[in-house]
């Protein structure tokens, strides 16, 4: 039987006719416990499969990274450089590209906050516990007023 | 005897803020250097952000360091997730998995460090 490396294993018999277990008893032997296969696992539930595509947002941070590194590299190798960059950025792939993106950086903030009130210490306002529904939506409203602090920094810095 | 410390916390702590930095900033940033950089959103010529545009706003230092801060930052939440999620995906953890996840972030870092002091006068 396969088994996907790295696996649950759950506690299982070894194949010998009898156990040693320390304790100085003999134990039995007993049939090897059916193990369902671990391949394809987050598909089965679709709260895994939030998670899967939760963790999955760390790529596309990755990629924007490298994305944002390479046009670094071509603005510091001149304007000739940055024109092609500027070219491939106008590209149909480049804009289906940072599409993914954007919706992978909105599902990323969404699940960030959603998870806020189980990361933070318990706030409490007087006597009152804060409620989680508040923090998730400071959240999107810090997103809000930060994007905004985005867009005028960007159109004053380059005006 | 001191028990052994583990070297986890300042990993975690990267995640973190990176998580926090690419959630408040993630959406705003691609919209910026995704759409209205090339494609002229705001600004006053519609062939995009020119040569000369960029350079000049990146000429303060602090700029420079916090466009250098959001850079590895992300990087670093991203590779921390990352590694955390190949157990996930079948993978077990070994060195070679941690050097290449660490090791892209903090190659990033520097790359991305070198060029934007690079770009100062």
């Amino acid at each position: 039987m396969s088994r996907a490396p790295g696996s649950f294993q759950r506690g299982v018999q070894s194949d010998g006719a009898t156990a040693e277990d320390g304790t100085g008893l003999v134990r039995e032997k007993r049939a090897r416990p059916y193990q369902r296969s671990m391949a394809g696992w987050w598909r089965r539930d679709p709260f895994f499969a939030r998670y899967m595509l939760r963790e999955a947002t760390a790529l596309a941070v990755m990629a924007y990274v490298v994305l944002l590194i390479a046009g670094l590299d071509h603005l510091a190798q001149g304007a000739a450089a940055w024109q092609q960059w500027l070219g491939f950025l106008r590209s149909g792939w480049s804009l289906v590209l940072h599409g993914v993106l954007l919706l992978a950086m909105l599902f990323h903030a969404y699940s960030w906050f959603e998870i806020m009130p189980k990361t933070l210490p318990n706030l409490y306002v007087g006597q009152h516990r804060v409620p989680a529904g508040a923090i998730q939506a400071g959240g999107w409203a810090a997103v809000a007023l930060v994007s905004m602090l985005v867009w005028v920094g960007f159109r004053w810095s380059v005006s | 005897m001191s028990p052994r410390r583990s070297h986890v916390p300042p990993f975690w702590l990267l995640f973190g803020a990176g998580g926090l930095l690419s959630a408040l900033l993630g959406v705003a940033l691609v919209l910026v250097t995704g759409f209205a950089v090339p494609l002229g959103w705001g600004l006053a010529a519609p062939d995009g952000l020119s040569h000369a545009q960029l350079v000049l706003a990146l000429q303060p230092l602090w700029v420079r360091l916090a466009a250098w801060a959001v850079i590895s930052l992300f990087a670093w939440h991203a590779a921390h997730r990352i590694f955390y999620s190949l157990h996930d995906v079948g993978i077990p953890k070994s060195l070679w998995a941690r050097l290449a996840c660490y090791g892209s972030a903090l190659a990033a870092t520097a790359v991305a460090g070198r060029i934007l002091w690079s770009l100062g006068a």
